[in-house]
């Protein structure tokens, strides 16, 4: 594992040279162009049944029409237990189909403790009815092997007022005990939010959200006591640049 | 050496005018725009606060105007243009439509290095032709920012058409907005500019008209594809100002004629994106050239002039009022206007906006069996990889139609079935060979191809040898229509008008259209080749053209 690990940050850091070093210029008709990408798809306050928490989902990359280096960050910090959860991916993205990046490279979970690393394999795009789509496959440093979906739709009731439900599924296909997972559906995270574009760039939003815990990692929650779901009313802001 | 105090004519209304705005170039406010023509330009490119919108933004400029002069020439004459960079980056200015020499053809990487900053460079070349033509920079986005102006070539012999007086109608379209970033927004979010995406409330709208389950289906069809049929323009009124002779709507720009005169009017679409229809309610407009050669006059209500293209119509005028010119952008999100005037401070009214079309299946390829799916799934597809995302499974000639929008209208609109040259070309020889080139691309990443490659992914150039006759045929499998242009050389259009078949340099191919033009490959050298869309164009819709002497010439 630790091999695969070291070959798909090979693989990334060669694809970041290439990035670099690629682009050639053609002058005036340079068709090749590198450009830079930041989007808080969220930035929220969850008003939860207990602890309230600020959730951050975030992405950037740098890159050319192929080749594109993605950095994806999401996580919570809960107002008085602290950081729940904070990770960060870094990901070569290789545009393979009309509508499809094939995405490699790791991610590192800082929160909950023990933190982990991982190789991380996913795909990233538009399926067809319009659905974004990120689906990657994870594996930790101690082989733990983990599914997640995220999908997201954007419903204009105007071309400023769009609403947008999302799912999050999380997989994993085996126990760890450290951090309270069973195998199987391990979380779902279902929302939906209302967002208002002052500009295309600019959106504050209002929304509900709905996280739990599933079958086995639920009744391992369950058993230490913990909340096996939660429900936030959310308000926050999606801007990108 | 002209001048522009020489281009001034002088006419009352004209000083009035040119009083009020003082840095727009005087050809704009002629009373006609006629002038002694010249061999001598001087051109200078730069950075100029224009008035545009109620403001003053930095434009880039030839010689501090927006548009740039009014370039009158002779046929037959050889004429020197020196082009002063005072720009920070390089710069070029390129004569579209102009046959000439290919090192002056003001393309930088293929025709020259471009001009340096602080540097002059000087064209010269002798006239073959006449007619209404235009002249841009090849360089970056500076068409966008400005750098563009009519070029009119003056017949040596007399014209097969009559008129009292003539009007330059230059229609293009500015942004205040930085251009580059223009381009970044496209490359992350394509739709950014589109404000009339299809929301729940045209859904209910459909379902009423069609009802829910035909309106749901429509719906589900254009979602399941990852199209949107309100992609008819990438860039809109939502960033742009239409421009009509470097004037917004407002300030109005004015031509003078006296009633019962015949106006000719040199319509050029000086856009970097917009497509504009083109009509004068209450007047019927004669159309006498295309792209600056002859046709055989056809008298219509309205007419679509793709980016790049000219069209010059001849109107009469009876009534001793105002008409407005009005040029509405395809997308339906603005449009430019001016006035033909018999004095100056008359206006007339300004119809409504019209509604914005939509994109059927015929757009995507699928001929005209909308709704019968499994003819997408037809064909083996040509193109794999990220930057094909449609193929055109049934295009189809769309010669006879006039055009996104104006498929419905009640009136007589141009269609470029309607176009027969004038006069024969001199090459009426069968094409020798057929060349295809599939236009292509993918919206949602903003990548436009030809054949699925971008400009940066070829080695190769398109290759045609000296004297031979090729047929050109494009297919369109893009969703949007392109205005596709050939340097050095006349694209004759297959209209089925054997013998006068119209001369094009821009000819818009239509989204999912089979069209092909004749070529007769007359200028040795490197052709510049590619759709005028200008932010197209960056992406690597581009292509160069070489065509090589036959050996025995060699």
């Amino acid at each position: 594992m630790k091999s695969r690990m070291r070959h798909s940050l090979r693989r990334t850091a060669a694809a970041v040279a290439a990035l670099i070093i690629a682009p050639a210029s053609y002058g005036s008709m340079n068709d090749n162009e590198v450009f830079t990408y930041f989007a808080a798809d969220r930035f929220e306050y969850q008003v939860r049944d207990g602890d309230d928490a600020l959730v951050w989902d975030a992405e950037a990359w740098i890159g050319t029409d192929y080749n594109k280096l993605w950095l994806k960050a999401e996580g919570a910090d809960e107002s008085d237990a602290g950081l729940e959860s904070s990770e960060i991916q870094a990901l070569y993205s290789r545009a393979v189909a009309p509508f499809w990046d094939l995405q490699l490279g790791l991610r590192h979970d800082f929160h909950p403790s023990p933190s982990r690393s991982f190789a991380a394999i996913g795909v990233q795009g538009l399926a067809p009815y319009g659905i974004e789509v990120d689906a990657a496959a994870f594996v930790s440093d101690d082989a733990d092997l983990s599914l997640r979906l995220e999908l997201e739709y954007d419903l204009l009731i105007t071309n400023r007022l769009v609403a947008q439900p999302r799912v999050e599924l999380d997989f994993g296909f085996q126990d760890v005990p450290e951090l309270g997972l069973g195998s199987g559906l391990t979380g779902m995270e279902a929302g939906l939010r209302l967002r208002y574009e002052i500009r295309r760039e600019f959106a504050p939003y209002i929304g509900i959200d709905y996280e739990r815990a599933t079958f086995d990692s639920a009744g391992i929650a369950r058993d230490a006591g913990e909340d096996v779901d939660n429900f936030s009313i959310v308000a926050g802001l999606r801007w990108w640049f | 050496m002209i001048t522009r105090r020489q281009l001034l004519h002088s006419s009352s209304a004209a000083a009035l005018l040119s009083a009020v705005s003082p840095i727009l170039p005087r050809w704009v406010f002629a009373g006609s725009h006629t002038a002694p023509t010249a061999t001598e330009f001087d051109l200078e490119i730069g950075k100029a606060a224009v008035p545009l919108g109620g403001r003053m933004p930095k434009a880039t400029t030839i010689n501090g105007t927006l548009p740039g002069p009014l370039l009158r020439m002779r046929e037959g004459d050889t004429v020197t243009l020196r082009v002063r960079n005072r720009l920070r980056e390089d710069t070029s200015l390129h004569w579209h439509g102009i046959l000439l020499p290919p090192e002056m053809d003001g393309v930088p990487g293929i025709s020259f290095d471009g001009i340096p900053p602080g540097d002059t460079f000087e064209y010269r070349y002798q006239l073959q032709q006449n007619g209404t033509y235009w002249y841009h920079s090849h360089s970056g986005f500076q068409e966008q920012e400005g750098v563009y102006g009519p070029l009119i070539v003056e017949s040596a012999e007399p014209e097969p058409f009559a008129y009292d007086r003539e009007h330059v109608v230059l229609l293009s379209d500015w942004t205040f907005e930085d251009t580059d970033r223009l381009y970044a927004r496209l490359k992350k979010h394509s739709d950014y500019y589109n404000q009339n995406r299809l929301t729940l409330g045209d859904l209910f709208r459909d379902a009423e008209a069609r009802g829910f389950g035909k309106a749901m289906s429509n719906r589900a069809a254009w979602e399941r594809m990852r199209m949107d049929p309100t992609d008819i323009a990438d860039i809109t009124g939502s960033t742009y100002t239409f421009l009509l002779n470097g004037h917004d709507p407002v300030a109005n720009w004015t031509g003078l004629f006296q009633p019962g005169e015949r106006v000719r009017l040199r319509v050029i679409n000086g856009s970097a994106m917009t497509y504009f229809d083109v009509r004068i309610p209450g007047l019927a407009m004669t159309v006498v050239q295309a792209d600056g050669q002859n046709v055989q006059p056809v008298t219509v209500d309205e007419l679509q002039i793709a980016v790049a293209e000219t069209f010059d119509v001849i109107v009469e005028p009876a009534a001793d009022r105002a008409y407005s010119i009005v040029a509405e952008s395809m997308d339906r999100s603005g449009l430019a206007r001016g006035t033909l005037a018999p004095r100056a401070g008359l206006t007339a009214a300004v119809p409504e906006l019209r509604p914005r079309p939509l994109r059927t299946m015929k757009d995507m390829g699928m001929g005209d069996m909308a709704g019968h799916e499994h003819h997408m799934h037809g064909g083996k597809p040509k193109f794999s990889g990220a930057a094909v995302a449609n193929e055109a499974m049934m295009p189809t000639s769309r010669l006879d139609e006039p055009g996104t929008g104006l498929g419905n209208v009640e009136h007589r609109v141009l269609t470029y079935k309607d176009l027969k040259a004038a006069e024969p070309f001199y090459d009426q020889r069968d094409p020798e060979r057929e060349v295809e080139l599939h236009l292509t691309g993918n919206m949602e990443r903003y990548m436009w191809s030809f054949d699925g490659k971008k400009y940066s992914e070829v080695k190769d150039q398109i290759r045609f040898t000296h004297g031979e006759r090729v047929r050109l045929t494009f297919i369109n499998n893009t969703m949007m229509e392109h205005p596709i242009h050939l340097h050095g050389m006349w694209m004759e259009v297959v209209t089925g008008t054997d013998g006068l078949k119209p001369r094009k340099h821009t000819i818009s191919v239509k989204a999912g259209e089979r069209l092909s033009v004749d070529v007769s490959a007359d200028a040795v050298g490197d052709w510049a080749f590619h759709c005028h869309l200008l932010y197209h164009m960056k992406a690597g819709m581009f292509r160069e053209v070489r065509v090589e002497a036959r050996p025995t010439e060699a």
